[in-house]
């Protein structure tokens, strides 16, 4: 069986995708780091999961719980499977690291029914307070990284991230905006505000099918 | 990371090589290539107990010159004598647990370590067959397997494990008899042999079939072609290892001098451990099965099995569950044709995990204790439900 070792203190994030999961549904998570979103959706929504991890250490973790992991990189390992091949496929808190966003989300609206992606909201307060009052490259605790040694290639903010869908051609079925507290892993949905508000934006988008 | 020593404590203690013959006259094992050998006898061993719903069997599949004895050791055995080939995982509490599971290897056919090969006797000349036993695929052999398993009465394998050709047989076992084998673990594998790895064994069977004691196979008896065998040996060796494991192992070292002999006995470290490498293998193993296992191996090509469409039916829990492992050193079986392998598993739905390790020991990496593949294995086991 596969061991939900971390499965109360999942972070409140992944906790909200997992929600969005129905029961028994097949999900490829991209970037699963050491498999807790997989492990946890396994042990308790009776999913069929399978994860991809670029990291070496990481995907021999999860594969030693139990889960169904691929060590590789995304952008290509996406390409081998056939056409909806899953219900699910999650792509959180890595938009920001990809190299062709585009065409990634093409591949993987075409090996699933539905994508949920999620990201770091760069138009949140605190950020916009960095740049126009220090006048410098701004972090915070979802984007802690220096300018220089950031694994981030781009910022997103949500706005910009409707529009994308919108302009490349998805429908946005559901935008859940969130408040995460990193110490904890709590967090709160934010309602009022959001652009300003919420340090994670969550969507699930389809491709809109002519 | 590296376990170093493989103590008696943790071990599944003394094992005992077993014998099983099938197929004799008139119901000879019809081989692939039409030819029918018989009897055929499997050398095997086992370890742990097989539990009372018969469901906690692991078939262990040897690599290309390995053999039954995979872990413990024989009440024979000397004090300095080795384990087992893979006693670093196989045992109490290792990652292939024998207080959990039933383990069985067993000698491959066409070998010498007491299965049937060329240097069996043939019942009809009571000679040795030499080149009159039959040619044999790594089919064949998983073939043998399943009467072992059958004989043992198992109906299906919790997992079938090897590296090497060990690995091309647990693919085989999936594209033969898939519904007889919930998990699978081919390592540091191929779906066929590049032309790279088919030219390094032509290499080392003309070596052999040059040597003047060779006389087409009919060696037994005589002097063996021992200098065409090493040589074969020797260039096996170098296919196992890899650039950087020979910079860290022997460099440019000289071998018990301090200046270059200037004449041809050998100066460098690599060349005494090439030397040393092809003397011990002249003393185990057969030189006419190492021209029959190389050939079924180069044969071996399940490119378009492993996808047929027998495979992809059936639910969730009648799919095989893979685990393919490749090392980051290894050119024999560089790291590519294990992702080709996942291509092909993935494009056809199968449930897949793939995992890259990271050593610079090269094709031979797999039979070397490393606790990050023992916790590998372990935690995928575990995993099947």
């Amino acid at each position: 069986m596969v061991s939900p070792e971390t499965a109360e203190n999942i972070r409140f994030d992944l906790r909200i995708i997992a929600s969005m999961i129905e029961p028994g549904s097949r999900v490829l998570d991209l970037g699963c780091g050491s498999g807790d979103l997989l492990a946890w959706l396994a042990a308790t929504r009776n999913v069929i999961g399978t994860g991809i991890e670029r990291d070496k250490q990481k995907a021999a973790h999860c594969i030693s719980r139990g889960l169904s992991v691929l060590q590789g990189d995304l952008n290509e390992e996406v390409e081998d499977y056939p056409d909806c091949s899953f219900d699910y496929v999650i792509l959180s808190q890595t938009l920001q690291q990809v190299f062709e966003p585009a065409r990634l989300l093409c591949s993987l609206a075409r090996i699933g029914r539905k994508v949920i992606v999620s990201f770091p909201n760069f138009s949140h307060y605190t950020i916009r307070l960095q740049l126009l009052y220090k006048g410098v490259a701004p972090k915070n605790d979802q984007l802690p990284y220096s300018w220089y040694d950031s694994p981030n290639i781009r910022v997103i903010t949500l706005k910009d991230f409707r529009k994308f869908s919108r302009d490349v051609g998805y429908n946005i079925l559901k935008e859940i905006t969130i408040r995460t507290n990193p110490a904890n892993s709590e967090g709160s949905v934010i309602r009022y505000f959001r652009d300003l508000r919420a340090t994670y934006g969550i969507y699930i988008i389809e491709k809109i099918r002519k | 990371m590296i376990e170093t020593t493989t103590s008696r404590d943790t071990s599944v203690g003394i094992v005992e090589k077993k014998y099983f013959t099938f197929a004799d006259a008139p119901d000879k094992l019809l081989l692939e290539s039409g030819a029918r050998l018989g009897p055929v006898t499997i050398a095997f061993e086992t370890y742990g107990r097989l539990n009372a719903q018969q469901d906690n069997c692991i078939l262990l599949t040897h690599a290309f010159s390995g053999d039954a004895h995979a872990a413990g050791y024989h009440a024979s055995d000397s004090a300095d004598d080795k384990p087992g080939w893979w006693d670093f995982l196989v045992g109490p509490g290792k990652g292939i647990d024998t207080d959990r599971y039933f383990v069985v290897c067993s000698n491959i056919l066409g070998s010498c370590m007491g299965s049937t090969g060329p240097s069996s006797l043939n019942p009809e000349t009571l000679t040795p067959y030499g080149l009159d036993f039959p040619m044999m695929t790594i089919g064949d052999m998983v073939v043998a397997q399943k009467a072992l398993i059958d004989h043992l009465g198992i109906s299906r394998l919790l997992a079938v494990i090897g590296g090497s050709v060990g690995g091309m047989q647990v693919l085989q076992w999936c594209v033969r008899f898939p519904e007889m084998v919930r998990a699978a673990v081919p390592v540091a594998t191929t779906m066929r042999h590049s032309a790279l790895a088919i030219a390094f064994n032509e290499i080392a069977r003309q070596s052999i079939m040059a040597d003047p004691n060779w006389k087409k196979g009919n060696y037994y008896g005589g002097p063996k072609p021992d200098m065409g065998l090493a040589v074969a040996r020797m260039v096996g060796h170098v296919t196992y290892l890899s650039d950087q494991a020979m910079r860290r192992k022997f460099g440019r070292r000289l071998q018990d001098k301090a200046n270059f002999s200037f004449g041809f006995d050998g100066d460098f470290q690599v060349e005494s451990y090439l030397h040393h490498q092809g003397s011990k293998f002249v003393n185990r193993f057969d030189a006419n099965s190492v021209l029959y296992i190389t050939k079924a191996s180069d044969y071996f090509d399940v490119v378009e099995q492993i996808c047929t469409p027998g495979l992809i039916k059936g639910t969730e829990a009648s799919k095989i569950k893979y685990l393919v492992v490749s090392y980051s050193s290894d050119w024999l079986y560089p790291t590519y044709q294990a992702k080709e392998l996942v291509q092909s598993l993935k494009r056809c739905g199968q449930n897949v995990s793939f995992c890259e390790i990271e050593a610079d020991c090269g094709h031979d990496a797999f039979l070397i204790p490393d606790q990050r593949f023992t916790r590998l294995i372990g935690g995928f086991l575990d995993g099947i439900s």
